[in-house]
């Protein structure tokens, strides 16, 4: 169960792999996510469904390494398998014809947002794309959201792709070209989402964004993923992981996320002495 | 009226205070054959045993200790497992003390205690799977219909184990990981070690009953998915949704549910961090808001994760405690700090959004409200601060919506839970029975285990039923 079927490095630290997961794939909606162990003993983590087969029963993830799981999942091979997959989990994206939709991606939150992109498509919306990165290599999945939008920006800080420059400029620059968007997404770092989400507000466009809290059983059960939407507390797990990104409180949620930095810290350092890296 | 019984119950031998809140091995060490003998003599084998009465599950309690009495141990756990299939729980979990023995007619006599009943229940239980033949349940053909279980908790692990023995080819669907419910991921390891649970969960698999982890309901497997693989659908997914006082500063780093708290350490094993890799906060100074078993467990296991203080706030007083007593007893012995009549009014952060006290009103009981009990009151101006950098509410909980949302059709309540015929767990629509937390909300073990075993000869007839009228 839950065998890897492929595996590739997308950049450096960023993995794009396929899974047997055959009830996950049968059911995923875009918006969707699955919790992931890869050992006995090891944490739920949450990780966004990037794609899916159907008729294989596979699900496709693209996470980058960031703490002990994730390095692990990395460090695992085709034919290897996981533990545990459990999904899908959260509430689907709001796929509907809202006539011209506006797709902000930055990072592995890219990986989210595709299928999002191209079910909007699907539905018949015009699909304005930004995907934004640090640098060219950065910015993955270029051609499959290419594919599905009918106009894709990029921007780089560096200026070796696209614009130089943030997301929220080629946002700007859409709006100083006149168009009229109805809806949009932004799936990315938080503080991509929070600045988004700010310049969202300031043009009049209303905007999901996809929280990624600290979760543990993603059903609802245990309260840690707990967000504050327009001053109410949610929970990311079921209620979310999309929110009208207009009414997050940024600062509470980045600072949840910060938790358990150094607990991080430590296991990623243990596990790094065991495999006898760095 | 002069007895030929010893007027005290035999004291069950337990970890010392300052051993256990160095360990999370279970508290109570449990009775050796001998005493378990001794204290089986303390039955008076009454004709009309209230104590049968008083046990949800109907268990025949003369006629098990009477069987160690004998010292017929086999004999002694072919009748409790005639009527529970969790007796290593159930004698470590339910409240005794309000039910069989709460009853016991020795407890009635002036002077007496009621015998150890649980005690009794819990030494049987752990004999047998040390001790006890090994010869496997004899299963029988399961060809009477097919039925899905919705959550693996002691409601669900009742009615699949009840439905297996009848002869229902039984699928058992648990969200988490792990099978158990609350028993895996709620209650602490002290009070109810997981191996034990795991134990009876493989004696209930003996019996033929199918468990597949990882599947949510209603995401993973339709609705329409159930309806058309089986007969009937018992639902027991739990009261799993933590409620928040939802004062001020809810949201600072610290500031945990205790279903989070405790499923960090119990399900995940916290408590091994970094062997296991959930970590769990070291903390120095908590603060528990609540009174019930939940508040007991997250205070107790703080404690044995280190915590230098440990302090419970409680807006009632200790007679309205809902928690178990020995529980109370334990969590004092141990060296939890009780504030009765005492209620949070607001987190207090420092600038980097972790948590550094919590802002305190004490109460007043008034007059009684809904529940029959006096009504908690602020005293105006009362209010002051306990430093913490640890807080930890536990309060109650909800319906767990995942399979809820799913399932439109379901008839709810007014509260949000199920709405379920109290004699026999049918729901609306008829082929889905429900049980346990997410019809009553949240209660006990035990009285979930009984809606199973009702819910098991209720879906017997319905299926038999149905499928005589060749649906």
């Amino acid at each position: 169960m839950y065998k890897i079927i492929s595996k590739k490095l997308v950049v450096p630290k960023e993995f794009d792999v396929w899974v047997e997961a055959p009830r996950v794939a049968r059911h995923v909606k875009p918006g969707q996510f699955v919790i992931i162990r890869t050992n006995p003993q090891g944490e739920r983590v949450p990780l966004t469904v990037a794609d899916y087969d159907r008729e294989k029963g596979l699900i496709r993830m693209i996470f980058q390494t960031v703490g002990k799981t994730t390095a692990e999942f990395a460090d695992m091979n085709v034919g290897d398998c996981l533990t545990d997959i459990l999904g899908p989990l959260g509430t689907p994206s709001e796929i509907k014809n809202y006539g011209t939709v506006l797709m902000v991606g930055g990072g592995v939150g890219i990986a989210a947002l595709f299928p999002i992109i191209r079910a909007l498509k699907e539905a018949g919306n015009k699909v304005y794309t930004i995907l934004g990165g640090r640098t060219k290599d950065l910015v993955i999945m270029k051609e499959e959201c290419e594919k599905y939008s009918d106009e894709l920006l990029i921007t780089t800080d560096d200026g070796s792709a696209g614009k130089k420059g943030v997301v929220t400029d080629a946002m700007v620059e859409l709006a100083e070209r006149g168009v009229k968007i109805d809806q949009s997404w932004a799936i990315g770092p938080s503080i991509m989402m929070k600045f988004a989400s700010l310049k969202a507000k300031e043009l009049d466009i209303p905007m999901f964004v996809s929280l990624n809290p600290i979760m543990i059983d993603g059903t609802g059960m245990c309260g840690g993923c707990r967000v504050t939407i327009h001053d109410q507390i949610r929970f990311a797990c079921v209620d979310g992981p999309e929110f009208d990104g207009w009414g997050v409180n940024w600062n509470e949620f980045m600072n949840r996320m910060r938790q358990y930095k150094d607990e991080e810290k430590m296991s990623l350092e243990k596990y790094k002495a065991e495999m006898g890296e760095e | 009226m002069a007895l030929d019984i010893a007027p005290k119950r035999l004291p069950v031998p337990e970890q010392s205070a300052e051993e256990r809140i160095k360990n999370f091995n279970d508290v109570v060490i449990g009775y050796s054959i001998e005493e378990a003998v001794a204290e089986s003599a303390r039955c008076l084998q009454c004709k009309n045993a209230p104590c049968i009465k008083g046990c949800p599950v109907s268990i025949d309690i003369p006629g098990f200790l009477k069987a160690i009495k004998e010292k017929d141990l086999e004999k002694s756990w072919d009748i409790i497992s005639q009527y529970t299939n969790l007796p290593a729980v159930c004698g470590r979990v339910c409240p005794q003390e309000k039910q069989c023995e709460g009853v016991c007619t020795v407890g009635r006599i002036k002077g007496y205690e009621p015998v150890s009943i649980g005690k009794m229940e819990r030494f049987i239980a752990d004999w047998k799977a040390e001790h006890g033949s090994k010869v496997a349940p004899k299963v029988p053909e399961q060809t009477k219909g097919n039925v899905a279980v919705v959550g693996s908790g002691p409601s669900s692990l009742t009615v699949a184990g009840d439905l297996a023995k009848m002869g229902y080819k039984v699928t058992v669907y648990e969200a988490l990981h792990a099978a158990g419910g609350v028993l895996m991921y709620g209650i602490p390891e002290f009070r109810l070690p997981k191996a034990i649970v795991r134990r009876e969960i493989d004696n209930i698999k003996a019996l033929g009953v199918k468990i597949e982890t990882n599947v949510a309901v209603g995401r993973s497997v339709t609705i329409e998915e159930l309806q058309s693989h089986f007969d009937a659908v018992y639902i027991a997914t739990g009261a799993g949704t933590p409620h928040f006082m939802g004062v001020p500063g809810t949201s600072l780093n610290g500031v945990y549910s205790a279903s989070e708290y405790l499923t960090r350490i119990n399900l995940m094993h916290g408590y091994e961090f970094p062997k296991y890799d959930t970590p769990t906060k070291e903390s120095e100074k908590v603060v528990v808001v609540g009174g019930g078993n939940v508040a007991m467990d997250a205070a107790r296991s703080a404690l044995r994760l280190g915590a230098k203080s440990v302090q419970v706030v409680y807006r009632r007083s200790l007679e309205e405690l809902p928690a178990r007593i020995e529980e109370y007893h334990h969590a004092v012995e141990e060296g939890v700090i009780f504030n009765w009549l005492t209620n949070p009014v607001e987190y207090v952060g420092s600038e980097t959004g972790n948590i550094v006290g919590v802002k305190c009103i004490r109460m007043e009981l008034g007059e009684p409200d809904a529940s029959g009990r006096r009504r908690p009151q602020e005293i105006k101006g009362s209010e002051f601060t306990i430093e913490a950098d640890t807080i930890i509410e536990a309060i109650g909980q909800g319906p767990n919506k995942v399979l809820l949302s799913a399932f439109q059709e379901l008839k709810l309540n007014k509260k949000g839970y199920i709405d379920a015929d109290p004699e026999t767990g049918q729901a609306d629509p008829e082929w889905v029975f429900a049980g346990g937390d997410i019809v009553t909300g949240a209660a006990t073990v035990i009285l979930a285990m009984g809606a199973g075993k009702k819910a098991a000869e209720a879906i017997d007839k319905y299926i038999t039923e149905k499928k005589a009228a060749g649906k």
